[in-house]
């Protein structure tokens, strides 16, 4: 089996559905004969044509508007938006419309529609090149919100998205995109959406995550005590939540900690932690704790890393969190 | 009713000193001087050191990102001497350094924003500009937001925002053009074409010929110009002025040049780009045939050339120095400048920062160090 990267395991799933489903068409900035800036879309445009990986003009409320029409009307569109940081213009699209026209039209009309958007700091990169914001999304009623960390379920969860026959966000966290490799088998398999993964099983606390925070969780993790035992989730999808198996864990662990890069207010470990105290109130040993992004903007690179959760301050969380 | 034609509309295309350095007399009148030639010329070989270290300083690991300039000089360099500092405002994109540093920001201030810290953007006293824009095409509004007020104020002057072929594809674009327009506010729109956006070309941007003539829709008078001829760039910039702080209302300027650099260090434009398409806009470089004029006045040689090069680089050097020497950004700043009042949250989040996992007071949610209950 290959072992690929998370770029690789995407351009895998895009290049399988394409062969597989004449209705599937990439759109956005730079996809075509460059294959995007991060390469993911490398050697589709040479593989199905260019009329399938269709080199947009600069205009991201055009791309996400226009996407929304292929989709109304028979197509599967695959829409990339370069950075998460240039959203923005296609808000209105995106909340405004692709959201709300399956329950604007009672069911009549709808918008089967993928779009992929690179997500997230660590990368040294310019302003509004390295922001997390799924919660704005989530927080939007009609949205799927998908952010995968590892190739595996990059691929199955793609594959689910595409397949769809809603609007889903599929969240690409930039710092993984080539940092490490895994098996991914080149045939078909999908992930539902919805779905989390216990990456770490544990006793004594639950720690929730999603995207390039996994990898800080897990190097806070290691540095902890031998005797100290915790539970690590990756979330896989951010909407909807999968709080069924949050609340298993909690409900074993007693504690929870929730880490995002994310603001810190009305962030989504606000929201699972109202989750958590619905569904585990009197197995609470602990208040649920977040390490978060502060209330500021995403500084320019120099202090993005003081800004993002590091495994040393996930690991105090985790620390203070037991010793409550 | 016959039909009638209602609308008639022309672009015109201005270029005074072509390729060979030869300058157009008939339309030489109104445009620069020699002295503000040979000027120009001295101010775009430092851009170009400049931003040949810029790209070293990347490669070598010393600063992130940046977007190259090479090949644009003559936009930056022919508009941003025909608008009047500290008078005027410049609201700039990222590819006319230039047009900033002859308005008074410093150029180390500008690599210190591509080192990923925001002092780069701290606009100097008496300095009407805004800093430089990331989010493609949507800074054009605040222009046409900022001539509105000053025409509000009485204020006399104009505004000159640049932004790139690409940028015209925004909504945003349009909306800044119907502004300008509805409200007369005195405005120049100066599109640096350089015939790239990332690897997107021209022609799959738009369907149209120019994009001068986008601004037909607005009413805007608008004007093509060869992008790589300083005096051409000076003459349609400063007429456009003219116009603005008369009470002319918004113009139009596409500035016809080419990105002879990849998009931005991370770019690699051999993936997308004919090089011999490169090779034949670089015989247009805007600094060969500025050269090639001044030698035929007698105004440049060999030897100034050779003290020009030692001059710019010690000048960049300095710049250099100046950039990296900064102390390193305090943490605490990120929380410092969101508001002019700090709310209290992001003064708990400060302060326990660097003590709490969690960035509010420990003893607030009944923690205790040595791990006892509360």
């Amino acid at each position: 089996m290959a072992k690929l990267t998370l770029v690789q395991a995407i351009n895998q799933a895009l290049d399988h559905e394409m062969t597989r489903d004449d209705r599937v068409i990439i759109l956005g900035e730079d996809v075509g004969k460059n294959g995007g800036v991060f390469r993911v879309t490398e050697g589709l445009a040479e593989k199905h044509g260019e009329h399938r990986v269709q080199n947009t003009p600069l205009d991201e409320s055009g791309i996400i508007g226009a996407a929304i029409g292929l989709a109304m009307a028979g197509m599967r569109p695959i829409p990339e938006i370069q950075f998460e940081g240039f959203m923005g213009p296609a808000y209105d699209q995106i909340v405004n419309h692709a959201a709300r026209y399956r329950a604007r039209s009672r069911g009549t009309v709808t918008i089967p529609m993928t779009i992929r958007v690179p997500v997230g700091g660590g990368i040294h990169a310019p302003e509004l090149h390295s922001d997390s914001p799924e919660a704005i999304y989530t927080h939007s009623p009609g949205l799927k919100v998908v952010m995968p960390c590892t190739p595996y379920d990059a691929k199955g969860l793609l594959l689910s998205a595409i397949r769809d026959p809603d609007p889903v966000i599929f969240f690409e966290p930039k710092r993984v995109y080539r940092s490490f490799r895994e098996e991914v088998p080149e045939e078909d398999y999908t992930i539902p959406i919805g779905e989390a993964k216990v990456v770490n099983d544990g006793d004594d606390l639950t720690v929730v995550t999603w995207g390039a925070s996994v990898f800080q969780c897990l190097e806070a993790i290691d540095g902890l005590p031998d005797d100290v035992s915790v539970e690590l989730i990756d979330l896989r999808t951010v909407d909807p939540i999968d709080i069924d198996c949050i609340a298993e864990s909690v409900q074993k662990t007693g504690r929870c900690v929730v880490v995002h890069e994310a603001p810190r207010t009305a962030g989504l470990g606000a929201e699972i932690s109202a989750l958590v105290q619905e569904r585990c109130f009197l197995h609470l040993e602990a208040p649920v704790q977040r390490v978060t992004g502060f209330d500021t903007i995403m500084p320019y690179y120099k202090l993005e890393l003081e800004y993002l959760p590091d495994a040393e301050r996930i690991g105090k969380g985790i620390t203070e969190c037991l010793a409550y | 009713m016959p039909r009638e034609t209602i609308y008639e509309a022309k672009i015109e295309y201005l270029q005074i000193l072509n390729e060979d350095g030869v300058l157009d007399e008939s339309e030489a009148e109104g445009s620069l001087t020699d002295e503000q030639a040979l000027e120009l010329y001295e101010q775009m070989w430092i851009y170009r050191r400049f931003d040949e270290i810029a790209f070293k300083l990347q490669r070598s690991g010393r600063m992130g990102t940046y977007p190259q300039n090479k090949g644009q000089e003559a936009n930056a360099a022919g508009s941003g001497l025909a608008m009047q500092r500290g008078v005027d405002w410049v609201v700039p994109c990222y590819r006319e350094n230039l047009a900033m540093h002859l308005h008074g920001m410093p150029y180390h201030q500008i690599l210190m924003h591509w080192m990923g810290d925001e002092r780069g953007n701290m606009i100097p006293e008496g300095v009407k500009m805004t800093p430089l824009s990331v989010p493609i095409g949507t800074h054009m509004l605040h222009a046409a937001g900022i001539g509105w007020a000053m025409k509000l104020r009485g204020e006399s002057g104009a505004v000159i925002t640049y932004f790139g072929d690409g940028a015209t594809s925004e909504g945003d674009f349009h909306g800044a053009m119907n502004f300008a327009s509805v409200l007369q506010a005195p405005v120049i729109f100066f599109c640096q074409n350089n015939q790239w956006a990332i690897s997107v070309p021209f022609e799959q941007q738009m369907h149209s010929r120019t994009v001068a003539q986008k601004a037909l829709a607005y009413d805007m008078p608008t004007i093509r110009v060869d992008g790589n001829d300083i005096f051409a760039v000076y003459k349609a910039t400063k007429e456009a002025r003219e116009r603005a702080v008369n009470g002319g209302g918004p113009s139009f300027i596409e500035g016809m040049t080419y990105r002879l650099a990849d998009h931005t260090t991370a770019d690699d434009a051999r993936r997308y780009r004919d090089p011999a398409e490169v090779e034949a806009w670089a015989e247009k470089d805007p600094l060969i045939r500025t050269r090639k004029y001044l030698a035929s006045k007698g105004l440049w040689d060999d030897e100034k050339q050779a003290l020009l090069g030692e001059r710019a680089e010690k000048i960049v050097g300095e710049i250099v120095k100046a950039a990296e020497g900064v102390e390193p950004p305090r943490t605490e700043d990120f929380f410092d400048y969101m508001f002019a009042e700090p709310t209290p949250e992001l003064v708990e989040q400060r302060d326990t920062m660097r003590t709490s996992s969690i960035g509010v007071n420990p003893g607030q949610i009944g923690l205790r160090a040595q791990g006892e209950r509360v």
